[in-house]
């Protein structure tokens, strides 16, 4: 290529901002809602700028990996594992040694190879119209598909991947043939076509279409703070086996970032006592660090005892569990 | 003035482009991705496709062609106003009317819920709506106007005339109807089942928020759940076929329109309707009317109004707006500079070549969202890459993406899908400007550039006007392209649309999609006061 004509076009398309020094860009898929007042929180204390664009996790990663080494993105942030996972899979994520991030984030709710950390966990349970269902019916996620709950059953639709972690988590206990025989007990079970959200699943249990359905907790407690009257409750399955599928939120320095430092610092402030409580209270959700307490109205749904199997699986069998749904007519 | 010569094909070429690359996809090896697609999603998704697909054409013929046969033949009262309220679902995005209509006919909607209250009863005989009537039943309400509007224009040149010739032939009116009026018009007709057979192959918000599998979504779950940009296309370059095979059928019928036109002499007389004739004629429109518009825009006003009084961000929300008003109004200046540059140039140069160019450059509208999103997204993606690394070895300057910092992306994107918006508005105007009107200005000593500001664009004007209002509208309404490939912070309210009813948060969506309904209404007063 001519070296002149070459110049002459790159002055041309120019890009407008380039990065300065001590600012952090963020690609967030948790909604502005849900990562500012952190974000503020964080300026305010070490003076070091915040730049955040969302969008959901499939664009982003895309994005990430298209611009290669010259990406903007310093931190990326995504809710669920399924989705940490991927970006690592993919070579996004640098990994991360960080006594600070081992100390306040246990094992399960991190990469085991430090490249993306839980901030914030979430439950996803089992909610029940308390008119029609009495809580020692319920035992576990495996039992939803026996016949006995035949049209009483009701699900979000498989393309959100809260089921998909849910499905491949159960993979990982119970081995492919198995999952498969339990998705397509629910899928039998089913009284209506799968939801487009959690909280749509939670009218249709409170109006009675169906008797139970799995939900994430913050969509229970958001819908509670609403319309505290719903004949709704919480159920914690699966107490004497495994334990309650719980998932996070969290993050992860990209492995091109340019302001590591600032990157890093960033991520030890979101798990730090401060910054904990909002992360997790913003959005109804848990506190990954064990030294903090959730939001009280958080806490009077009950203590649980949380599946200890390491998230990684989420991702790992993500795509397997998408087949699978797939196979057993789970839309 | 030889560059001008090339627009043409330059245009043609971006709209092949991304075509190729997502053509050339199915050469790419089948992954195991592609292999479970085939094995257990792929039936089911020509299906819904196939279902969906003749569900609405059957809906939009059904409606499109009764209420313009109703408001182009009989005179009824009030048949001013209805005939040309009745294109205000126009306005409409038809995910927007999805979600309306979820949001009120839902198990949990208010009219259920009411029901079941006031009842007692558990409603089990109401209707599902979340299932392929649904989706066909909104659609339907969404796009019959493309057919409304064509079917109208053919039975008022010839409606009443083919009737007359009916009765001379002993036929009666419903006999006259089918067997001379309907098969003379069947080319307009088709023509509008054309549009909307695109537009629902294209749909990609209303088909998400039913949770109804078609294609696009199909090509959104290999990206974003599968993690396969490749099955994607793949997928992509099936739907391509798909609407190259619609493109080949309507570019035919389009042919056969222009040799069905006859010259109107004079409108003929309306046939006077009466009694309970009236009654089921304004009926039938009012049920049509509330269906399609008033019910969802009263419900977005409900909704508009509880999202203003909870924790309304008006910051956040002219940011929103801001960004659909910016790149809307860049998108129309490009869009209706290139058009006009191109039509300039076939003017001077109407060899069969650049006709042609020009015509592969406006079937870019039949390409859906989803697949132009990925077709622009990978090309330049790939430049972009090389551009830096060229700056950094010939200059040794170390800088981030060029392209993808800025709006460069979706604008390309925009201007392959909505040139063929701009092209008839801005064609038709410079049909105006004949020959010997240039030989007039030029016998008056007017010589080129001078032509053009003092006689070509005062003539052109309304014609631009109009064209740009269009690409405007549809920009703004626009969905899968701006969602995937717009940069940073670029949301627009389209992008909040989406985020909130995926989250099923009908009211959080209200703002945003009133927004775009009011700005939707522009073009159908524009094209009321022409038409008056």
């Amino acid at each position: 290529m001519n070296r002149f004509i070459f110049a002459l076009f790159c002055f041309f398309i120019w890009p407008v901002a380039s990065a300065q020094a001590q600012e952090v860009v963020v690609y967030s898929a948790r909604i502005e809602q849900l990562i500012k007042p952190m974000f503020d929180a964080f300026t305010k204390e070490t003076g070091i700028k915040v730049k955040y664009t969302t969008d959901n996790e499939g664009a982003l990663l895309a994005k990430l990996e298209a611009e290669g080494k010259n990406t903007p993105a310093d931190m990326l942030i995504t809710s669920d594992a399924g989705n940490l996972w991927a970006a690592a899979q993919a070579g996004l994520l640098k990994p991360i040694k960080s006594s600070v991030l081992t100390h306040n984030i246990p094992a399960h709710l991190r990469d085991p190879q430090n490249q993306w950390f839980g901030l914030s966990i979430r439950a996803r349970t089992m909610v029940y119209n308390t008119k029609k269902v009495k809580p020692e019916e319920l035992s576990s996620y495996e039992s939803l598909a026996d016949p006995k709950w035949k049209n009483r059953l009701c699900l979000r639709s498989s393309k959100k991947v809260y089921n998909q972690s849910l499905v491949a988590m159960m993979i990982a206990e119970h081995g492919e043939a198995k999952a498969e025989e339990i998705a397509k007990g629910w899928v039998a079970n089913l009284a209506t076509d799968p939801l487009s959200d959690d909280t749509k699943a939670l009218e249709y249990v409170a109006a009675g279409k169906c008797d139970v359905t799995l939900v994430n907790t913050y969509y229970f407690g958001r819908l509670m703070k609403k319309e505290p009257n719903l004949p709704l409750a919480i159920f914690w399955p699966n107490q004497d086996k495994n334990g309650v599928h719980v998932n996070v939120s969290g993050a992860g320095i990209t492995r091109y970032s340019r302001n590591e430092q600032a990157a890093i610092k960033l991520l030890e402030f979101l798990s730090s006592d401060k910054a904990q409580n909002l992360f997790a209270d913003v959005n109804m959700e848990y506190p990954v660090n064990p030294a903090i307490d959730a939001d009280p109205f958080v806490q009077s749904w009950g203590e649980f005892k949380q599946n200890p199997m390491n998230l990684i699986k989420a991702g790992e069998l993500q795509t397997t569990a998408v087949k699978l749904m797939d196979r057993a007519g789970y839309q | 003035m030889s560059v001008w010569r090339l627009i043409p094909f330059l245009a043609a070429i971006l709209v092949l482009a991304p075509i190729g690359v997502i053509i050339s996809s199915l050469l790419a090896p089948a992954g195991d991705i592609w292999q479970h697609l085939i094995a257990t999603s792929l039936p089911l998704l020509l299906h819904n496709t196939f279902w969906l697909a003749c569900g609405v054409i059957a809906g939009t013929a059904i409606l499109g062609t009764s209420l313009a046969w109703i408001t182009a033949v009989y005179d009824f009262p009030g048949r001013g106003f209805f005939s040309w309220a009745l294109l205000l679902p126009m306005a409409m995005p038809a995910y927007v009317t999805a979600f309306v209509a979820l949001g009120l006919f839902d198990f949990t909607g208010p009219i259920q819920t009411t029901l079941r209250n006031t009842l007692d009863s558990d409603l089990s005989w109401f209707p599902e709506i979340r299932n392929r009537m649904g989706v066909i039943i909104v659609m339907s309400l969404a796009f019959y106007p493309y057919v409304y509007l064509l079917a109208r224009n053919a039975f008022l040149t010839q409606g009443k005339r083919s009737l007359e010739v009916a009765q001379s032939l002993g036929l009666n009116r419903i006999q006259g109807f089918f067997r001379v009026a309907l098969p003379m018009a069947r080319p307009w007709i088709a023509g509008g089942l054309m549009l909307v057979l695109m537009e629902t192959l294209a749909d990609f918000g209303t088909v998400a928020i039913f949770n109804y599998n078609t294609f696009t979504t199909a090509i959104y779950k290999a990206w974003f759940n599968m993690f396969s940009l490749q099955a994607a296309s793949q997928l992509a370059s099936l739907l391509i076929i798909v609407v190259f095979i619609v493109i080949v059928i309507e570019q035919r019928l389009r042919l056969r329109m222009r040799y069905a036109e006859t010259k109107v002499s004079g409108r003929a007389q309306r046939i006077q309707l009466i009694g309970w004739q009236n009654v089921f004629a304004i009926g039938f429109i009012i049920c049509i009317l509330t269906l399609a518009f008033v019910l969802p825009v009263a419900q977005l006003a409900l909704w508009s109004i509880e999202a203003f009084s909870q924790d309304f961000d008006s910051a956040r929300y002219l940011g929103f707006l801001s960004h659909s008003v910016l790149l809307s109004s860049l998108a129309a200046v490009l869009i209706c500079s290139v058009v006009t540059l191109m039509i300039y140039s076939v003017r001077r140069y109407p060899d069969i070549a650049t006709r042609n160019a020009v015509r592969i450059a406006t079937i870019g509208y039949a390409l859906p969202g989803t697949v132009l999103a990925i077709g622009v997204y990978v090309p330049l993606t790939w430049l972009d890459g090389k551009l830096s690394t060229g700056l950094a070895h010939w200059f040794q300057i170390e800088i981030g993406p060029i392209v993808q910092g800025t709006i460069a992306l979706m604008l390309i994107a925009y201007l392959i899908r909505f040139m063929a918006v701009s092209h008839y508005a801005i064609d038709s105007a410079m049909r105006r400007i004949t020959t010997s009107i240039d030989e007039a200005a030029m016998s008056l000593g007017l010589n080129g550039w001078s032509i053009i500001g003092r006689v070509h664009i005062p003539i052109l004007k309304s014609g631009l006007f109009t064209a740009m209002t269009l690409v405007f509208v549809d920009v703004m309404k626009e969905m899968p392209i701006t969602l995937m490939t717009r940069p940073f912070g670029w949301d627009t309210l389209a992008v909040r649309i989406y985020e909130m009813t995926s989250e099923g948060q009908w009211e959080q969506a209200a703002i945003p999609a009133l927004t775009l309904v009011l700005a939707g209404l522009i073009p159908i007063f524009l094209f009321m006061r022409q038409t008056e």
